[in-house]
């Protein structure tokens, strides 16, 4: 056995967009254990419940993370609506899976390019980030933000789709397929890039399902885990099969992460092909009783929403489990026995979002 | 195995010059729908309140006796909701932003009751 030693990862570290802080303890180049330490952005986002109507928490949900706001709006919406018992129109589910799959795709595109920049490929990194513009101005010209949204509303959403868009969003699809298949190549083939990723930090099957991992870390080890299957919103009428990869290692999680990224753009064309008329939202009157559990599936993984209402217009509890907080301990059991080299590749494939875990 | 599969890309991207626009010389257009900043037709309003209770964060502040409504304009986070819950509709969301400023101030709207002519 060489002699132990403890680096200091993090908080500040470049390969880290947020602050999470992580004791490797090293033997020579290698790692023996990682020993995380989370707490540095804590908003008390939860607690704010008490303070603002369930009606203007929405805003409030959507602001827990900048990247997969969207969804995070559309679980707490959710779990009101199955408290108060509301029905939202078809339409205003085909829009909420539109967006949903939209906020995906620039997720993942994202991800990829901090992937991109995480391994010192800067022209791959510029041309990914190139590629999500595209999607962040289709969000800027149907809800008015870039990343906050503001357009999900408890009982429907606030904003329509107008044809001419719905039909400029689909031609942007098909071309953005050829060019998402470009970086494919490169992310995918490239024998450079696969020096980085085949092999690295594999997580077995057993092991996925044992720590509890969610989203493309689960589904990258075998797991058949998604939780759109389930069919809310509009997803149980459209056509969805799980993505799933087989060997649990950095470049099986990117693999999916590609592969999820074409399948969104299809799910959105499904949807522009099959969104009936009809209004948008219905009217929510009164306040909710009784306390209800909401699943979704974001970029990252699965989100779960609790709310417990007690019949006047303040919420007694909203928790919420995020996706990057289920996959640390996952996170943690790659770590073992990887160069000190790849720790911050392994990091940035379970797709760290830590504004979402701390709150 | 391949490599330089990037090249074709780098070298469409070389010809194609920058994806980017000189940002002061040359303004970004925004979109209809951009959330910029919330404007107000005062000599409409009322001053009901109903912007000031709703506001998620209590960036409006609204006063029937001096008929002002006002606006901490670093607060306002552009959600809309006080234009929807507006009766008059007399507010609006704009779609362009609000100029840099050095220090937060309250934009304050007044509305002019005085309704005689100066000659009376």
């Amino acid at each position: 056995m060489g002699n132990r030693t403890v680096i200091p990862f993090g908080p500040q570290h470049p390969v880290l967009p947020e602050p999470i802080h992580l004791d490797l303890v090293l033997e020579d180049e290698t790692v023996v254990e990682a020993i995380p330490r989370i707490g540095y952005i804590h908003r008390g986002l939860e607690k704010l419940v008490e303070k603002k109507d369930y009606q203007q928490y929405t805003y409030v949900a959507e602001r827990i993370c900048g990247i997969c706001s969207f969804m995070h709006g559309m679980g707490y919406c959710m779990a009101i609506e199955s408290i108060m018992d509301v029905k939202i129109p078809e339409r205003a589910e085909f829009l909420r899976t539109i967006w949903s799959e939209l906020s995906r795709l620039h997720s993942h595109l994202l991800w990829l390019g901090l992937l991109a920049d995480g391994f010192g490929f800067e022209s791959l990194f510029m041309q990914s980030w190139k590629l999500r513009e595209q999607v962040l101005d289709i969000f800027e010209e149907t809800t008015g933000g870039r990343v906050i949204f503001s357009v999900c509303d408890i009982g429907g959403v606030r904003k329509d789709i107008s044809a001419e868009t719905l039909k400029k969003i689909d031609n942007i699809m098909n071309s953005m397929e050829k060019e998402v298949k470009e970086i494919t190549e490169v992310f995918l083939h490239d024998s450079s890039v696969k020096m980085r990723t085949k092999g690295v930090g594999v997580l077995s099957k057993q092991m996925a399902f044992d720590l509890g991992a969610v989203g493309p870390m689960a589904r990258a080890s075998g797991i058949d885990l998604d939780l759109r299957t389930t069919g809310y919103a509009a997803y149980g009428k459209i056509n969805l099969q799980p993505i799933v990869e087989q060997d649990g290692d950095c470049y099986a999680r990117t693999s999916v992460r590609m592969r999820e990224m074409f399948q969104s753009m299809d799910i959105i064309k499904q949807c522009i092909a099959l969104i009936p008329d009809g209004d948008i939202k219905v009217k929510v009157t009164g306040n909710p009783t009784g306390e209800h559990f909401t699943r979704v599936e974001q970029p990252r993984g699965e989100v779960v929403y609790y709310a417990k209402a007690n019949g006047t217009k303040y919420l007694d509890r909203v928790r919420v489990r995020t996706p990057t907080f289920a996959n640390i301990p996952a996170l943690l059991e790659t770590l073992k026995g990887c160069s000190l080299a790849d720790v911050p590749i392994l990091i940035l494939t379970i797709d760290p979002c830590i504004s979402c875990t701390e709150r | 195995m391949s490599i330089l599969s990037m090249s074709k890309t780098l070298f469409k991207n070389l010809f194609h010059g920058p994806y980017t626009t000189l940002y002061p010389i040359k303004p970004k257009e925004n979109f209809e729908r951009t959330r910029g900043k919330i404007g107000i037709t005062v000599d409409d309003c009322i001053f009901c309140g109903m912007c000031e209770r709703r506001c998620p964060t209590g960036a409006i502040k609204v006063d029937k006796s001096k008929s002002s409504w006002s606006i901490e304009r670093f607060q306002c986070i552009q959600c809309n909701y006080c234009n929807e819950v507006c009766p008059k509709k007399c507010l609006r969301m704009e779609n362009q932003y609000t100029s840099p400023a050095n220090e937060k101030a309250r934009d304050e709207y007044i509305k002019c009751t005085n309704t005689q002519s100066p000659s009376e």
